[in-house]
Formats: structure tokens, C-alpha cells, sequence
């Protein structure tokens, strides 16, 4: 295969897994990984890097309409972006020391993680009871809009919700990956924000995690590219036309298929580390 | 419903709006950098063979930010793609910049220390020598 043919296959292939992150939520850099290491057999190294750059260009790309919106919380995303940070910083710095086969089982495990995660129904648990003092100091409770006008709420548990979003950022930064799953449980479950202020903040966030791991991983060698060349453009013109589709598609059933598809990928992807094969 | 008459409510929607412009900026910038990188690269390396099932890291030049400069002056194509990469990572760094600045004109104090505190922690990652 030349690398002309190897750059427009994996183009269409990286399309595709821009317009499946963008359906279920999970972002394009998750399905990035399975699609180099276990489709292309590209040492998990390099699909590392290329999964962080293929994460910023969607949390950026998608970020910019939401904010514009108004449903993100900046102050909160801000705040949580110290943890999310740090966290990254760490896990890229635990990644040396770390097998690569363990790091596939890591992110395959996660993975399963965020199918079932993006399955399952949501449940908005968000109040307007004014109980954290925290917050308060913070200024983190805030409004966003809604057809019948501005909805006030309010942020609660701020010290676990801050240790659950360091701990995804850890996540992130090892596994090169958004985690948007695991930020969206931290503020849906533990910080009981309202589920579509959750979404966009932590996509918010994203952009930010991403790119403090890949400055290191950017010095590291990690990030080639050309893997990045079809992997940046296929993905972003896959987010776009997923959330075009999105407005008109079945999505509870293309859901359900894409979960299925990603357990399966993420099977593999433990099978294989399990073997030694990542 | 007072707040939304509250000059502050209306300030914090124009930084919002800022934002999204600046995250808009990067992506298609550094989209247009990949895309010409990619051409170049392609029409000179398009028929030899992809080599990633061995990890070696990329070659020199393409991982320090005066590599990068340097051969995007000499119009290679893998350097044009890799600086499309990099302003792509400065988009969210950047954003966090703004922002700063954002919330100094606010005189929010407190999350002008908090955004300067995130900002300190990318510049550490940067250049802390972390790469191993």
C-alpha cells in the first residue's frame, strides 16, 4: 500500500469516525485509536498522538457554536479545567512508564465505559437549591437559555466532582483520548448541573485537557503527520455532516448500533492488549 | 429578572461571543495549514510506503517548534501539516489566554488568578523538559 492509498483510505475512514463521535457524544478521538492500531496495525504510540490532535479539532470545531449559545458555563469549565489539566500533565507522564498492552486494556475498558455510558437514559438531577456555599464563592451557578427563557441552577459536591474531572483528565492524557464521558459523569452525577450545560462544558473543556498532554507528547515523537493529515481533515468533516444528520437521522437506533460497534472494537482492543499483540 | 439588565450578564455574552469567533479562527486555520502540507507531501512522498507498525517517534525536525519552522521555510510538506498541528493545539491555549483578559476587563479577579493558574500549568507541561 502506497501512502497516497494509505491517506485516502484512512481519510474515509477517520470521516466515518467523526460522524459516529459526533452521534453518540463520545467525540472523534475515541474510535481513532481502534481504527489505526487494530484496522492499519499502527503502533498504539502514534495513534495515541494522532487521537489527541483528532480530540482538539473537534472539541474546538464543536465548542465554538455551543459557546456562542450561551449554554456553556465558562466559569465552571475554567475552574475545572485546573484539575483537568494537572490531571493530563500526569497521565502523560505515567504513559512512559506504562506497557503498552496495558494501555490498550486501559482504553479498552474505557471504552466500554463510554458506550454504556452514551447509552444510557439521561436523568437530570439538576436543582435550584442554593446549598453549596463553594459555589457560591465561585460564582459557578448560572442560567442557560431554553425556548421559554432562561433556566437558573445551581452547582453542588465541588471537591468530588473536582477529583473525578482530575482523574479524567489523567485519563485523557494516558490514553489520548477526550473523556468526555467521564467529565459528563462528574458534573451530571456529582455536581448535579443540568445535562445539556454538563454536554457542552465538558466538550469545553476538551480543547483545553488535549492539548496540555500533547505539548508533551508533540516533543515525544508521538504525533506524526501523516497520520494526522487525513486523521484532522476526515474527522472535522465528519463531525460536520454527523451533526447535520443528527437533526434528521433515527438516532436512538444508529445509537444503538454504534454501541454495539464500539463494544466490539473495545473487546478487541483488551483481547489484543491481553495477547500482547498492542 | 433583574440580572439580565446587569451590565454584567451583557459583558459576559460579547466574550462569549469572542471566544467562539477565536475557536472558529484556529480550526479553519489550521485545517487550511494541514490541507496544504498534505498536498505538498503527498505529490512528493505519495508512492512510497507508510511505515507506523514500529514505533521510532517522527523524525527529527518534526518535534520541536524551530524544526517545524525551519522546514516549513523550506517548504516541506510534512512541516506545513505539523505547524497546521500545532496551531491547532495553540487554539484551546490561546482560548484560556483570552480569556484572562476577558475576565481582568470584567474585574473578576479571582478567575483571572484561576485561568492564570491553567495557563501555568500548559506553559509548565511545555517547556518542563516532560518529554522524557
Amino acid at each position: 500500500m502506497t501512502i497516497l492509498l494509505f491517506t485516502l483510505i484512512l481519510l474515509v475512514g477517520a470521516f466515518l469516525a467523526g460522524m459516529l463521535g459526533s452521534l453518540t457524544g463520545l467525540g472523534g478521538g475515541v474510535v481513532i485509536i481502534p481504527l489505526l492500531t487494530l484496522g492499519f496495525h499502527t503502533d498504539i504510540r502514534y495513534a495515541i498522538g494522532t487521537a489527541l490532535i483528532a480530540a482538539i479539532a473537534t472539541s474546538s470545531g464543536s465548542a465554538s457554536a455551543y459557546v456562542k449559545e450561551g449554554i456553556t458555563n465558562i466559569r465552571l469549565g475554567m475552574f475545572l479545567e485546573i484539575a483537568t489539566t494537572t490531571g493530563a500533565v500526569i497521565g502523560a507522564l505515567i504513559a512512559v512508564y506504562m506497557p503498552t498492552n496495558v494501555v490498550a486494556i486501559i482504553f479498552g475498558c474505557v471504552l466500554i465505559f463510554s458506550a454504556i455510558m452514551s447509552f444510557k437514559p439521561k436523568k437530570d438531577q439538576s436543582t435550584d437549591d442554593d446549598k453549596s456555599e463553594l459555589a457560591r464563592k465561585l460564582r459557578l451557578n448560572s442560567t442557560y437559555p431554553t425556548p421559554t427563557g432562561p433556566v437558573h441552577y445551581t452547582v453542588r459536591h465541588i471537591p468530588g466532582g473536582y477529583f473525578m474531572m482530575m482523574f479524567a483528565g489523567v485519563m485523557s492524557g494516558l490514553l489520548g483520548i477526550g473523556s468526555g464521558a467521564l467529565k459528563v459523569l462528574a458534573m451530571d452525577n456529582i455536581m448535579r448541573i443540568p445535562f445539556k450545560v454538563s454536554t457542552t462544558t465538558s466538550n469545553f473543556m476538551i480543547g483545553v485537557t488535549a492539548a496540555a498532554s500533547a505539548v508533551v507528547y508533540l516533543q515525544r515523537g508521538y504525533i506524526s503527520p501523516g497520520l494526522c493529515l487525513p486523521v484532522v481533515i476526515g474527522v472535522l468533516l465528519g463531525a460536520f455532516g454527523g451533526s447535520r444528520l443528527l437533526v434528521k437521522a433515527n438516532v436512538k437506533g444508529l445509537r444503538l448500533v454504534f454501541s454495539v460497534v464500539i463494544t466490539f472494537l473495545a473487546v478487541q482492543m483488551i483481547y489484543n492488549g491481553y495477547t500482547g499483540k498492542l | 429578572m433583574k440580572r439580565y439588565f446587569s451590565k454584567h450578564y451583557w459583558a459576559d455574552r460579547d466574550i462569549q461571543q469572542l471566544i467562539g469567533k477565536q475557536l472558529r479562527f484556529g480550526v479553519i486555520l489550521s485545517s487550511i495549514l494541514v490541507l496544504i502540507g498534505g498536498i505538498i507531501y503527498l505529490y512528493r512522498h505519495g508512492a512510497e510506503m507508510p511505515s507506523y507498525r514500529e514505533f521510532n517517534g517522527v523524525r527529527a525536525g518534526l518535534d520541536s517548534f524551530s524544526g517545524i519552522i525551519h522546514g516549513v521555510r523550506g517548504i516541506h510538506g510534512m512541516e506545513i501539516i505539523q505547524l497546521g498541528v500545532v496551531c491547532l493545539i495553540a487554539t484551546p491555549i490561546m482560548r484560556v489566554a483570552f480569556s484572562a483578559v476577558a475576565f481582568l476587563l470584567e474585574k473578576d479577579y479571582l478567575y483571572v488568578l484561576l485561568t492564570l493558574v491553567v495557563l501555568g500549568v500548559i506553559i509548565f507541561s511545555m517547556t518542563g523538559n516532560l518529554a522524557g
